[in-house]
Parts: structure tokens; sequence; C-alpha cells
């Protein structure tokens, strides 16, 4: 008996012990927490060396990630914000609630320069049309896309974060002349979705022979379901990228805890486990060191990318150019 | 009884007000619209009233045939009906494009007879997609006033020899006259919060919604005033429309009463009469059970093998419903009380928790609770309380018109025998509110477990809901759980449906 009051006791010791490792709480979107996304095992990760309690908490997707960290203001409970993109940082930033990570990182692998005060990035990937290996005359470029009688279904860039993503992509190709792509485009266009999951679903039940998703998606197929039938077409003026990035909350009651967290973000550890889980491909890991299957995607000879200033400002206008040309 | 009724109908609008107060509140400056934003208030009006319009008239054959046919398999085929309503709006539009879809079966089949092939995205698609989710409660409201009619009155009619045409001047229109412009009110104010069904089967930004601009506002520009202006918005067009439905159902009611015996047959029955009441059963019955069974075949084989959170998703979705069912329940039976004397406008006012939309109920919770409590925390309890809000008006349409025909028929009686207070509702009112609240309650649970609302602002790691769950398993390529989570969503909330509509008519074999 006494011997269990005592095992008891000691449970609750060590119980108080942990509780009172310091709470590190990170916000992100939905998909990253699940057992089958990056969080447990980033978790597991970090936990060992940094005696503390790391905690995830999800709030839709990145878009809805931004507007949650605006409702809470400064006295949110969040410590670490992981799962903006580039195209919401400069609203991000100006919020004003970001505090700089003070962090040189290093052993970067995207394909463009990083410099940004406020944010890093944990991984990135390319937008891009994926379709299946039995469609034929497989368009190259948005022109071609836009006579052939391929059908595509996209997300809208109002409530989707890769709806975005190819309305600044068409952008970034074809400037002014964008309106009229779009116009050409409107033929092809099945239908627009909210979000990337619906279009997706669309697709893979054969509403349309493209969709708009990622390169790195067909690595999904080939790995966890080991089906070699989609793939992503390649297109010449250049993909868009979509930057994935995580910040310091300047009302962090754990500043130092959440900067070691920005630091083992790009490390071994964490880099690892993004391409199997997120399926993109991670911020600072070398190529060699990417999971077999990942060599088979395609390489778009140019990345695309606007600077967030620059994606901010042209946002609205960019937004109105794509209602009009598909309203019509 | 009075007092209860009338407290909580402020408690009520309180709850749906007040998000859409804090909404307002948080904004910098005062919302602003633009011409989009009108542009997509016209094409809501237009396509909820289109929704609206075929829903109910498409729903007259049926409930007309199922009043006057006795079938085998009919008490399952009306459960069955009620299953598109309480489906996640992803997992219907799959269904429907199973079958209306470029790859579905409809266009297989015209090209193998080499009829070329058909495309359903535009208006046509946003309300055949309408009608499929709403036909059926369409259908139940109408056939619940049709099986209201006292069998004496039909056993008189029989006795006097009245024939088809005399049976649709002195039954069939006065039935519809008071209960069509209600179903249609409530179904068009389901359709005017419409986003998801709108855009994908809209194909594109011309299918813009109100519920899509206000997405708009929150999601990339932050617009809280241009957001709360739009939720505003969206509770004027439900009370001009429920203004409206008001007028319309004035008179109408048949009024007198019977023993509450078994309805008996049709009078007036026609061969004519047979077959088309067959064809709209086998019509009704393609509509709405195809794309259902598409989903089954796509996902039946995923379903035992789902990871366990999907089946913890699934029992945190059972006790959310359970909840709000019994918290719906509980507030529909004192407003219903209340509204039906005479106050027609506390079903608008209760309406409103439909019509103000998801988002913006989401945020403006969000706002009020976050500087006292942890909203994350609050997730499942919130989410149960929404979804009861959301739930009440569906109670209060199918209880309402059981109320006033129960004061009706025994209200003098009770009266003469001096019965008041709690004995007076078990006595005289309760019995003849069986039905249709197991209708409600059933709606109730069914769409509880079906609705993904408010639930995806507080989400908390290992506390989803299972369309909650599935959305996850959708948005991480897991396609195959994902049909699998639906199998069972659709499984769940048709059991639970089930269950409480037939509790709720234990007597009789309708």
């Amino acid at each position: 008996m006494r011997h269990t009051i005592l095992a008891a006791g000691l449970t609750l010791v060590s119980g108080a012990a942990f509780a009172q490792a310091p709470v590190l709480t990170v916000y992100t979107y939905d998909s990253f927490i699940p057992e089958w996304g990056p969080g447990p095992a980033v978790e597991a990760a970090f936990e060992e060396t940094c005696g503390c309690d790391l905690q995830f908490v999800g709030a839709g997707d990145g878009a809805a990630l931004l507007s949650r960290i605006r409702l809470e203001g400064a006295r949110s409970e969040a410590d670490v914000v992981l799962g903006l993109d580039t195209n919401l940082t400069a609203a991000a930033a100006e919020t004003g609630l970001f505090a700089p990570h003070g962090i040189t990182p290093q052993g970067l692998t995207l394909p463009v320069a990083w410099e940004d005060p406020l944010f890093l990035p944990f991984d990135w990937g390319y937008f891009a049309f994926v379709h299946d290996t039995n469609l034929e005359n497989v368009p190259g470029d948005f022109e071609a896309l836009a006579a052939s009688d391929v059908s595509i279904v996209i997300q809208d860039p109002r409530s989707s974060t890769p709806g975005l993503g190819l309305v600044m992509w068409v952008e970034q190709a074809y400037g002014d002349r964008a309106g009229e792509i779009w116009e050409a485009l409107a033929d092809n266009i099945v239908t627009v979705t909210p979000g990337w999951s619906d279009a997706y679903g669309l697709f893979l039940d054969g509403e349309a022979d493209m969709v708009l998703s990622y390169t790195t998606s067909p690595a999904y197929h080939l790995i966890a379901e080991d089906d070699p039938t989609k793939v992503a077409a390649p297109f010449a003026e250049g993909h868009y990228m979509q930057i994935e990035v995580a910040g310091i909350l300047e009302g962090s009651d754990q500043p130092e805890l959440a900067r070691e967290f920005l630091e083992f973000m790009l490390t071994e550890a964490f880099q690892s486990v993004i391409p199997t889980t997120n399926w993109m491909y991670p911020a600072a890991l070398p190529a060699e060191a990417l999971p077999d299957g990942f060599d088979t995607l395609i390489v778009p000879e140019r990345a695309l990318i606007l600077s967030p200033e620059e994606a901010a400002a042209i946002r609205a206008d960019a937004i109105e150019t794509w209602q009009t040309a598909l309203s019509r | 009884m009075a007092w209860t009724g009338a407290a909580l109908t402020a408690l009520v609008l309180l709850a749906v007000l007040g998000p859409l107060l804090a909404v307002a509140l948080a904004a910098e400056g005062p919302g602003r619209l633009g011409a989009a934003d009108l542009a997509a208030i016209r094409f809501t009006l237009l396509q909820a009233a289109l929704s609206a319009l075929v829903s109910v008239l498409g729903a007259i054959p049926v409930a007309r045939a199922l009043a006057r046919r006795r079938f085998a398999g009919r008490r399952l085929f009306v459960a069955l009906m009620g299953a598109p309503f309480i489906l996640p709006v992803i997992v219907a539009v799959l269904g429907l494009l199973a079958i209306f879809g470029r790859a579905g079966w409809l266009n297989a089949g015209l090209e193998a007879v080499g009829a070329g092939t058909i495309s359903i995205y535009g208006l046509t698609g946003i309300v055949l997609a309408h009608a499929f989710l709403n036909l059926p409660l369409a259908v139940r409201l109408i056939l619940q006033a049709w099986l209201s009619v006292p069998s004496e009155r039909i056993r008189l009619a029989a006795s006097l020899g009245f024939s088809d045409a005399d049976m649709r001047r002195h039954f069939e229109r006065p039935i519809l006259r008071a209960v069509l412009p209600g179903a249609f009110m409530i179904i068009f104010l389901i359709c005017t919060t419409s986003f998801a069904v709108a855009l994908i089967l809209g194909g594109g930004p011309r299918a813009t919604t109100v519920e899509l601009a206000i997405y708009q506002a929150f999601r990339f520009e932050f617009d809280l005033g241009r957001a709360a202006l739009l939720g505003l918005i969206q509770a004027g067009i439900c009370i001009a429309a429920g203004l409206i439905a008001l007028t319309l159902m004035r008179g109408g009611d048949m009024g007198g009463g019977g023993l509450d015996r078994p309805p008996l047959d049709w009078p007036g029955d026609t061969q004519r009469g047979r077959v088309v009441d067959g064809l709209a059963i086998t019509g009704a019955g393609a509509f709405l059970l195809l794309p259902l069974g598409a989903v089954l075949l796509e996902g039946s084989a995923a379903v035992f093998g789902m990871p366990a959170l999907v089946w913890e998703a699934a029992l945190r979705s059972i006790l959310v419903a359970l909840g709000s069912t019994a918290l719906a329940v509980g507030l529909a039976v004192p407003v219903a009380l209340f509204a039906a004397r005479g106050r027609g406008w506390v079903e608008t006012l209760a309406a409103l928790s439909i019509s103000v939309s998801p988002l913006v109920m989401g945020t403006g919770l969000f706002l009020i609770l976050f500087p006292v409590a942890d909203p994350v925390a609050l997730a499942l309890p919130v989410t149960g309380c929404v979804n009861a809000l959301v739930a009440l008006p569906f109670i209060l349409r199918a209880l309402i018109p059981e109320v006033r025909r129960a004061e009706a028929t025994q209200g003098r009686l009770a009266d003469a025998l001096g019965l008041t207070g709690w004995a007076r509702l078990r006595l005289a009112i309760f019995p003849r509110l069986r039905r249709p609240l197991g209708f409600g309650a059933g709606l109730a649970a069914a769409f509880s477990m079906g609705d993904l609302g408010v639930i995806a602002l507080f989400s908390a790691p290992g506390a989803a809901t299972l369309p909650m769950e599935m959305y996850r398993l959708m948005g991480s390529y897991r396609t195959d759980d994902a049909e699998g989570a639906a199998v069972l969503l659709m499984l769940l909330a048709l059991g639970m449906f089930w269950m409480f509509d037939r509790g709720g008519r234990v007597d009789a074999g309708a």
C-alpha cells in the first residue's frame, strides 16, 4: 500500500516537473498536425533537445492562420506562426505582431535568395498543372493550354492560396497580357473551387484533365500509393513558387525558445520530415538527401516569384483582372 | 410559459446578432461595398430563389405520391430521402458529379448511344445541386402537412364520392397553400449562405455569392467592416424573406380536428394518378439515391482501413450531435409554443441563424470568447450550441403548424376542462407534437453530424469532428480515407436521423 502511495506521489512529482517545462505554442495550418503530417515527428525531435513542451494549434489553412493571428492580436498565446506563404507575409509584417528572428540561415536550398528579417522558410514548391500520363498533347505553356481543348480545374484566388498563386503566376509571366490569357483560358476551365482539396478531388474523379497543384504532387502518388500515372506538366514560362515560412510573434513569452525552434526548423531533423509528410521541397536539404521518387519530378527551368511587397501591391488588381476575364 | 418562450427567443436573437456585432465592433471602420459585392448579392438572391422554387415545386408531386401510396420499402425510402440534406457539401457535390459530371454515368450513357455530352456547370448545376440537397427537406415538410389531414375528413370525402378534382380543390390546395411559403422560405435561406456548391457547380467567378465575398473579406483582406456589413445584409435578406412568407402563409390552414386515427387511402384515385405518382417516386428516387449510391460505392471499401483518428472524430461528432439535438429541441418547444400564438415573426427571427454566415458567426464568437476563455478548449461545446441554433429553424418549421393545429383542435376542449400550464401541454398539445418533434430532432442531429461550420475556426489538435477530419484527409491527398470517412459520416447521420424520426412516429405507418 505504502509503495502504491509512494509510486503515485512520484508520478505526481514527475508530472508536475513535466508540467513546469516551458510550453512553446506554434500556430500552424491544419494539415501540418495529424499523424500523417509533419507535426508528430517534428514535435518528438524538438522535444528531445529543448526541454520544453511543443504544442501545435491548428487554424485552418495559411490564410485562415493569418486571420486568426490578427483576431487574437497582441494577446495571442502563440509564440511561433508556421505556415504563412510569401503572398501573405507583407500583410503579416504590416500587423506589427511579428518580431525579427535574428538568424542568418545557412544551407538554404531554395532556388531564390532569401533575406527577410521576420520570416524564415521551411519548405517550398512550384505550382504546376498535374495530369494523368495518358493525357495526349500535353500543353507546354499557358498559350498552348488556352489554344487546346484540355480541361482544367483551378482554385479561387479569393479563398485559396494555390488559387492566388496561379493568378500571380500568370501576372508575372504575362504582365499586361494577363487579362487576355485568362480570357483565352476561360473555355478550358471546367470550374473554380474554394480550396485545393476540392479541386484535387474533382481531378481524381475525372472531372478535368489537369488540376492546379504542385510539381511535388506526383511524388505522393508514386511514393505513398505506388502509382506512377500522375505527372506535372513543365511550362515554358517558368513556374511560380510558393515558399512557406515561419515567424516569431512579438508578444511571445518564450522568445528564446521560439528562436531555438526556428533554428531547429532548418536542421535535418525537421527538414527530412517534410518531403513525405507535407509533399513539398524542404527549404534546407540538399537534393541528394531527398527520398527516392523525388528525382522523377520535373524541375522547372525558371523559378518565378514576386517579392512579398510586390505580391501585396498587385494582388487586388490581379484578382480583379482574373475575375473580369472569367466573368465574361 | 409565454415568458419562457419570449426569453428564449430573445436569447436566440442575441446569440445570432451578438457575434455579428462583435465583428462589426472589431472592424477598424465602417465597411464599404464594391460593385463586385452588389453583383454577388444579386446572384445570391437569384440562385437561392431559383433553387428554392425548383426544390419546392419538385417536392410537391413526390410528397403527394408518398402521402397517397403504400408500397414495400416506403419507410426506408422516406428515411433515405433525408440523406442528401445532411451530407457535407463536397461529398454531395462529388456524388452528384459521379452521375451528372463530365466523367459521370449520365455522360457515359449519352456517349454510348452517340448523343454527345452535357455539362452541368453554370446556374443549372447550382440549382440541380441545391435541389438535390433540399428537395428531401421540402418533401418531408409537405408530406407532414398532407399526413396531418384528419382521417375522418378523408373518410367523409370518400363517402361523398369526391373525385380527384374535388380532392384537389378541398384538400390539396389548402394544404399546399399553408405549407409552401414556409418551405420555400427555409430553403431559400439555406441557399443564400451557399458558397462551395455555388462556386464549384457554378463554374467560376460568375457564380460569386455573398458568402464567398465574406470569405474574401476575412481571409486575404481582413476587412472586418465589410464582412460584418455583408453579414448584416444576409440578415436583412432573411427578415425580408420571412415577412413575405408570413404574408403568403396567412389563412389556408384547414382547421378542424380528428381522433388521430391512421390515414386512409385517398379518395378519387385514378389510373392516371397511379402512373403519375409512380413516376414521381421513381424519378425522385433516382435523382436522390443514385448520387448517394455513388458515394457509397466509392468509399465503402475504405471504411475499415481508416486511421483511428477518424473513428475518434466520429465518436466526438456523435456526442456533439446528441448534445446539440437536446439543446435544439429544448429551445424549439417553448419558442414554438410562443410563436404559434399568432407571432409568426418569431420564426423569422429564429431563422436568422441559418441565414447569417457561419464564418461571421464563428469569428464573432471567437472575438467574444477570446478575452475571457480559450476558444479552442471550448471548440466542441461552441460547435454544439451553434449547430443547435442553426437547427432551430428547421424544428420550428416542422413544429409550429402542429402546435397551431393542436391548439385549434384541442384548445377549446382543454379550455372547457380548465386545463392550464403543464397539464394542458402534457395532455392536449405534446401528444400531437411527437411526429414533428421526432422529425425535427432527426434533422438537428443529422445536420450537426454533417456540419463543418464554425468548428473550422476553433479547431484544436485531437478535437476534430468527423466532417473536419474528412476535409483534413482530403487536404492531405488521402482521398481513399476521405471517401471512407464520407461513407461513415453518411451512415451515422442517416442512423441518427432515422432513430429520432422513427421515435417520433411509432404510431402511424408514415
